[in-house]
């Protein structure tokens, strides 16, 4: 056999199949998928297996473990569907509101309601004391009995609050996008058949929106699933998720093999909900989509009672604890030690001044500014690593075949899995090397790249293929394809995903568990420095601090808010 | 010909990059937890003496950083660990990573602090967990301070105190370590005293400090919490405005305040174990030790360093802080941890 390659019509039959390998679809979707598989691979699936496969031995089945497994894992889907039902009390109406009317402010306060999910916890957890804390100001309204605030049931509701005030945007989105995109003329035309108004919604409406509500449902639930930050900061001693026992058996009480057990069966459950959002999704995407927008402003009294309560609503639930930090770190609370008493409040820019001075000489001390440049300059690399990687993987998923819906749920996974256990599969597989600031943005990019893919994903679908093959029957080099028919559609979905990538970086998600170089600190460290010794001052900056954040985040939101393609903007 | 000319060529390279150019600086690498902080200029003081480069690697809290460095012993990310403490101090010593060293500024340093006499690990600092009150509140009300353990589960300090989670957070579990001194195999009887009395338990100190006490600028509900002895001394260093006194005080009495001591060790198999001693040398020197008090809110161990004015007014140090040996609390931790998790729950 082998002799017969040697035979010249052979070589030439070799050569077509070399050459027909090359040109064949399969080759150009390995080609897509190399980079961003290569990525995950390197950075994200052999660190964590080596760590699981290192930790883990058949230690960890004992009756006790198997107890623990069993009651966390209960409270962790009780609590995560709860907040889910939670979220969506909220984001329905908000949903409805954002989609069908036009109102003045629209698209700041749909900015804001974006705004808490690329928050860090520190944040998060210092607004909602401002709002709720004893001196907040819904409970100078509302004065809660002491027993109560240090309830069980007290905790419990901050929890459910805070996952709601983080994935109410969610909802928003996906929900809301699908229910602009319904085609009227549908509920229109049931209607002339003779169709009363619940029949409509039941039959129609309710019936197009399942699948983008199953899949705004199974995020939101997914992100609940794995609440780590809110569990800890707002939950006290009293309740554990998956995930915050896992970094408890890694880091507080050691006992590696069960903290492994714990990651592969989030990582299972991840991967469950990974598999039915991206199934899901899919067939969000295509459903039919007017060319026009569904919006209008509110004409009846009801519609008009509808806009206002949720407008008040939203504004509440969003604006207060928001805007609560800004008010903190221009505000002097320190009482005057001549004449004790009463709390003395003042307007103050001490602390925005003192962030520029370094009182103490300290080594690790940058300014702020100089920790906001670092934060923008990892936040860039993290904006070039995600779209260089999720344009090809995007490419490839706009038209999936069978190897893309296996894929597809394995780029989800990051999203799902222990920071505590991926940090120590770092540590152990890339060892000295790991105090290289380019683990930063990679980190970053893990938890960007499904963003970036899902925005990218529907804006390369929508573009017609009959475009292109007219483009290329014309005469049109490929190259000259992509400019003249890809590009103009792309480059909004671009910005947007950019954008997306940028403030995922700039709230940066448990990277921090990673090693850091303390001469490269972000803004969420340098908060988290101030916080962690005690005086006035330190607060103060870290409030000063918070908001600098927080209007990057607004910004950079504000900005895709502008961008977004009418029919993109998924996750 | 053309050949020979590349041969002779590449031999020449060769040599060059042979000929000792002017040494590279030499780098050292510590590897520490989130909270070391120190002052620049004596980082350059050392770079300076001994023509080196120090790098300095954070890892998390005490626990992660000790993890980590447990994890890559073989191939170890850094020359010296610093900020073990001797609640995690067994846990170094049985995982065997720290290389013994008996530096000669140990002679400065009272014995009291020297744990591990095999000198792997070498203390450098110490502070007192204890509860801070709100001056402020106990004068108002002309209330008395408690003295006692026992004072704290009277009902006129009912829902006035927030703790840390042991499971979570060192100052907790110091604070835990000081009531398992207290009342031996009695502590979990205590603690659900504690909780009928309205004490509340939060994730960790930043939580404590800033949501729940009533002297910080959170202004929260309680008004006594868990945290350091040096701390009121920090809040007159960081106060928005300039204060003649501290808004808090620790209470210090006897058995009430547990001593955290950190230690610093050079980790095996280090390329740089000279430099590393050197290092070692350096932080138990006068100089270091007097700077570190401003920068982490700690005292020095050597006996010779003088402590900033701030310190001498402000904070305080347990007389008689509460005594467990190490290996007590390396064999027990976690099963006392746990226990308390399931009696607070």
């Amino acid at each position: 056999m082998e002799n017969n390659l040697l035979n010249h019509g052979d070589t030439e039959t070799l050569r077509k199949k070399i050459l027909r390998a090359f040109l064949s679809p399969w080759f150009y979707r390995v080609l897509l998928w190399l980079a961003p598989i290569l990525f995950l691979l390197a950075f994200f699936f052999l660190p964590l297996s080596r760590i699981l496969i290192l930790a883990f031995n058949t230690s960890a089945f004992t009756k006790t473990n198997f107890q623990l497994i069993l009651s966390t894992l209960s409270f962790t889907f009780y609590q995560a569907a709860l907040s889910t039902i939670l979220t969506f009390v909220l984001g329905i109406p908000s949903a409805i509101l954002f989609s069908r009317f036009d109102f003045r402010g629209k698209s700041l306060l749909r900015a804001l309601t974006a705004v808490p999910f690329m928050l860090p916890t520190v944040v998060v957890a210092a607004s909602f004391n401002a709002i709720l804390g004893t001196r907040g100001i819904f409970s100078s309204l509302f004065p809660l009995s002491p027993e109560f605030t240090t309830s069980k049931t007290f905790y419990f509701l901050l929890i459910l609050l805070a996952h709601v005030f983080y994935n109410t945007t969610i909802v928003i989105r996906i929900v809301g996008n699908a229910l602009s995109r319904l085609d009227p003329k549908l509920e229109a035309a049931a209607r002339s058949l003779g169709a009363d108004s619940f029949h409509v919604w039941k039959n129609i409406t309710l019936l197009l929106l399942r699948p983008s509500l199953l899949a705004a449902a199974l995020l939101v639930f997914m992100f609940d699933f794995t609440s780590f930050g809110v569990i800890l900061l707002l939950g006290g001693s009293n309740f554990s998720t998956l995930e915050v026992e896992i970094y408890l058996r890694v880091l507080k009480l050691p006992n590696m093999p069960l903290a492994a057990l714990l990651s592969v069966i989030q990582l299972v459950f991840t991967l469950i909900f990974s598999i039915h959002y991206t199934r899901t999704i899919n067939q969000v995407t295509t459903q039919t989509a007017p060319r026009f927008s569904l919006a209008r402003s509110p004409k009846t009294t009801r519609e008009r009672a509808f806009v206002i309560t949720n407008y008040l609503l939203l504004i509440t639930f969003f604006l207060l604890p928001l805007i609560s930090l800004p008010i903190r770190s221009l505000t002097r609370l320190e009482a005057d030690r001549g004449q004790r008493g009463e709390v003395q409040y003042g307007f103050t820019t001490d602390y925005y001044q003192e962030l520029f001075i370094n009182r103490r000489g300290s080594l690790f001390y940058v300014p702020p500014i100089q920790a906001a440049a670092n934060s923008l300059g990892y936040a860039s690399i993290t904006v070039l690593l995600s779209l260089s990687l999720g344009y090809p993987a995007a490419y490839a998923l706009a038209k999936p075949t069978r190897l893309e819906k296996f894929l597809d749920p394995l780029i989800m996974l990051p999203l799902g899995s222990s920071a505590v256990m991926l940090g120590l599969g770092f540590i152990i597989s890339f060892g000295r090397s790991l105090a290289s600031p380019w683990f930063v943005p990679i980190a970053h990019t893990l938890v960007a790249l499904p963003f970036v893919i899902r925005t990218l994903q529907p804006a390369l679908a929508s573009i017609p293929e009959r475009l292109r093959q007219a483009a290329s029957t014309l005469g049109a080099s490929p190259f000259r394809v992509w400019q003249t028919v890809d590009f103009p559609i792309l480059s909004r979905a671009t910005l947007g995903a950019a954008t997306f990538a940028f403030t995922v970086s700039l709230g940066e998600f448990g990277a921090t568990l990673l090693l850091t170089r303390p001469e490269y600190p972000t803004i969420p460290i340098a908060i988290q420095r101030f916080l962690s010794q005690p005086g006035g001052l330190n607060f103060g900056q870290a409030m000063a601090m918070a908001t600098l954040l927080m209007l990057l985040t607004t910004l950079a939101i504000l900005i895709i808010e502008k961008l977004r393609l009418p029919n993109s903007g998924e996750f | 010909m053309k050949r020979l000319a590349f041969c002779l060529l590449l031999f020449t390279l060769l040599l060059a990059s042979c000929t000792p150019r002017p040494a590279e600086p030499q780098t050292i690498s510590i590897m520490t937890h989130d909270s070391f902080a120190i002052s620049e200029d004596i980082i350059k003081v050392f770079e300076a003496e001994n023509d080196s480069k120090v790098s300095f690697i954070q890892s998390g809290d005490a626990g992660s950083m000790l993890n980590q460095a447990i994890l890559t012993k073989d191939a170890p990310i850094a020359d010296i660990l610093f900020g073990v403490d001797n609640t995690f101090l067994s846990r170094a010593l049985e995982a065997d990573i720290f290389e013994a060293y008996d530096s000669s500024a140990l002679t400065d340093i009272p014995d009291e602090f020297k744990l591990d006499p095999s000198n792997r690990a070498l203390p450098v600092d110490y502070g007192d967990v204890c509860i801070n009150y709100d001056k402020n509140y106990f004068a108002e009300k002309n209330l008395a301070i408690p003295q006692t353990f026992e004072d704290l589960a009277k009902p006129e300090y009912k829902g006035l105190l927030v703790v840390e989670n042991p499971a979570t957070s060192s100052p907790g579990l110091a604070f835990l370590l000081a009531t398992r001194a207290h009342f031996g195999d009695g502590y979990l009887d205590y603690w659900k005293s504690l909780k009928a009395n309205g004490t509340v338990v939060v994730d960790g100190w930043e939580t404590a400090y800033y949501t729940n006490f009533s002297a910080s600028s959170g202004k929260g509900a309680q008004t006594m919490v868990v945290s350091y002895a040096s701390s009121p001394a920090a809040e007159v260093f960081f106060a928005s405005e300039p204060l003649t006194d501290s808004p808090t005080a620790s209470i210090v009495a006897s058995g009430m305040c547990f001593r955290q001591i950190e230690f610093v060790g050079i980790l095996k198999n280090s390329q740089n174990k000279v430099l590393a001693q050197k290092f070692v040398d350096f932080m138990l020197s006068r100089k270091f030790q007097e700077d570190m008090p401003l920068n982490m809110f700690v005292y020095p161990v050597n006996k010779n360093a003088k402590l900033p004015d701030v310190f001498v007014q402000f904070a305080q140090v347990a007389e008689s802080p509460a005594v467990l040996s190490y290996s007590e609390i390396a064999s027990n931790r976690d099963s006392w941890i746990e226990a308390w998790t399931a009696a607070m729950k």
